[in-house]
């Protein structure tokens, strides 16, 4: 028993010191990596403007939710002119960042770890590494580096897009007073909940696409699987892991910058 | 020891590689002489492929030695093997072509990850190695567009853009039938001239190989038990290339004794 959880224990940090390695290893390869530009537009077309539509959905939806929810909660105190208040912070402190992240994974996180499985599958990724090119200067590196910028955007997209989903509930549904519900926005925004948003929407972007592509690379490594089998248990294990960690880091770096 | 190492290209001295307690490579030795189209053979298992992965490093060997040029490719001195890899191409058995790249992409993206030529240079160099290879007017298609033989020759494109010295063909011919094993063959070889380069092949296609290659190995249990001229090969005495050069006698053999089992079988009912 005690021998079995040291030596999950041991396998734990040993996959956390080569998930370690890895990333650093793909933010090493950017030195020396040849039109590194082209495939970062590449990444970021993937990870933004395909992921889109559903930022741009799940964003209304969920600030139409809130501006309900917000509207009769503070109703029962006679404060509805904080809805503002209430949907931008949830959004741009917690919500945003998070359910963007989520988002991402879902889209372009699960995509990604599918599409380097197969790419190890297929000796593509041993055919790069013959002609003498750095698999994660070419693959990696890029899509790291687009996450970085990307995931703020979008998170600042599903931000923008869940306010006026407030506003949407809030004014034109239950009645409260457009001026009232923005100026309450502007009132309760300070420069400190979008640098927390920042921080957190660039955490996630680091810590979701490095796992994902993680997993993806080192496909051929599942112990309980091959082949196809081998690229689903990875694309799952992926998903599962980053929608984890999103959350898990949002509550560390909530603790710490609260 | 000069002249030795001007003539060969590539030596391989006791190569040996085991995966858990399997051993795969025992002490496998090869020369390839410079200019000479070199094929490997074996049964499936024999090793081959693993030989050629090592020497692409793609997997790493046990112990044993490699030399490249006169140069020794030990792991430590990165310089010898990032000359190696500049100049040899490696062609795998599935193509390993990227399916997310058009075929002019794919030709040209050796040149755009390893060289600093310009855009233009780049386009012109893989669009004159699709012509040679006959594909150019396939240059827009993606791999899955493109039928079995043309991936063949779309990856051999993408081996030669480079101008590579040495070619590792790694089972050129798998699953193929017998028509389009001797086209490729036959491409290989005429590629070969024509470009000038060194080609070394593993396969298990006994006919093809003796008649395109200038020299022929055979690898058994991990180790090369022949190594020589096609005509050294068809007068061998080797009792392993005799079994392997046999094997298509072996088996009307041992068809016909199926049949006369099946005969004494009806006789006896």
């Amino acid at each position: 028993m005690l021998r079995a959880i040291g030596r999950y224990s041991l396998s734990i940090v040993h996959e956390l010191g080569d998930f370690a390695l890895f990333t650093g290893q793909s933010f090493r390869s950017a030195l020396g990596a040849r039109r590194l530009g082209r495939r970062i537009v590449r990444a970021g077309f993937e990870q933004g403007v395909r992921c889109l539509p559903v930022i741009l959905i799940v964003g209304m939806f969920t600030g139409l939710v809130l501006g309900l929810q917000g509207y009769y909660v503070l109703n029962r105190f006679g404060s509805e002119s904080l809805l503002g208040t209430l949907v931008s912070l949830s959004l741009i402190r917690e919500l945003g960042p998070a359910l963007a992240a989520l988002m991402l994974v879902g889209q372009a996180g699960s995509a990604l770890a599918a599409e380097l499985g197969i790419q190890r599958n297929t000796e593509q990724i041993a055919a790069l590494e013959t002609m003498g090119v750095s698999s994660h200067a070419y693959l990696i590196t890029p899509r790291l580096l687009a996450a970085l910028v990307v995931y703020p955007m979008q998170t600042a997209l599903f931000v923008t897009v869940g306010l006026w989903g407030g506003s949407l509930s809030g004014s034109l549904l239950l009645g409260l007073e457009p001026g009232v519900y923005w100026s309450s926005v502007e009132h309760a925004v300070k420069s400190q909940d979008v640098r927390e948003c920042i921080i957190k929407a660039v955490t996630f972007g680091l810590l979701t696409i490095s796992l994902c592509a993680y997993h993806g690379f080192n496909a051929h490594r599942c112990s309980s699987a091959t082949g196809a089998r081998a690229v689903s248990a990875s694309t799952t294990r992926a998903v599962v892991q980053s929608s984890i960690i999103v959350l898990a880091a949002d509550y560390i770096i909530t603790s710490f910058l609260v | 020891m000069g002249a030795d190492s001007n003539q060969m290209l590539l030596r391989i001295d006791g190569l040996f590689k085991q995966f858990d307690r399997n051993v795969v490579l025992d002490g496998a030795s090869l020369n390839v002489p410079r200019g000479s189209l070199v094929t490997v053979l074996g049964r499936s298992g024999a090793g081959k492929s693993v030989l050629l992965k090592c020497l692409a490093d793609v997997i790493r060997p046990d112990s044993g030695s490699i030399h490249f040029d006169g140069r020794l490719l030990s792991i430590g001195d990165a310089s010898a093997r990032a000359d190696f890899r500049r100049r040899c191409s490696f062609l795998f058995q599935s193509n390993a072509l990227f399916d997310s790249l058009t075929a002019l992409e794919n030709v040209a993206l050796p040149l755009e990850q390893t060289t600093d030529l310009s855009d233009k240079e780049i386009r012109e160099r893989s669009l004159e190695a699709l012509r040679q290879i006959e594909l150019e007017a396939h240059q827009d298609r993606y791999p899955s567009q493109l039928s079995g033989g043309m991936q063949k020759r779309l990856a051999l494109a993408r081996a030669i853009v480079t101008r590579p010295e040495l070619v590792l063909f790694d089972e050129p011919t798998a699953g193929l039938d017998p028509l389009r094993r001797n086209a490729v063959f036959a491409m290989i070889a005429k590629y070969q001239r024509q470009f000038g380069f060194t080609a070394l092949v593993v396969t298990h296609d006994l006919t093809e190989a003796l008649i395109a290659s200038d020299r022929v190995a055979l690898l058994d249990k991990g180790r090369m038990c022949f190594e020589g001229t096609p005509a050294e090969f068809s007068a061998s005495t080797v009792a392993m290339v005799e079994d392997f050069r046999d094997s298509a006698e072996a088996l009307g053999r041992t068809l016909a004794a199926i049949r006369r089992g099946e005969a004494l079988q009806s006789e006896d009912s």
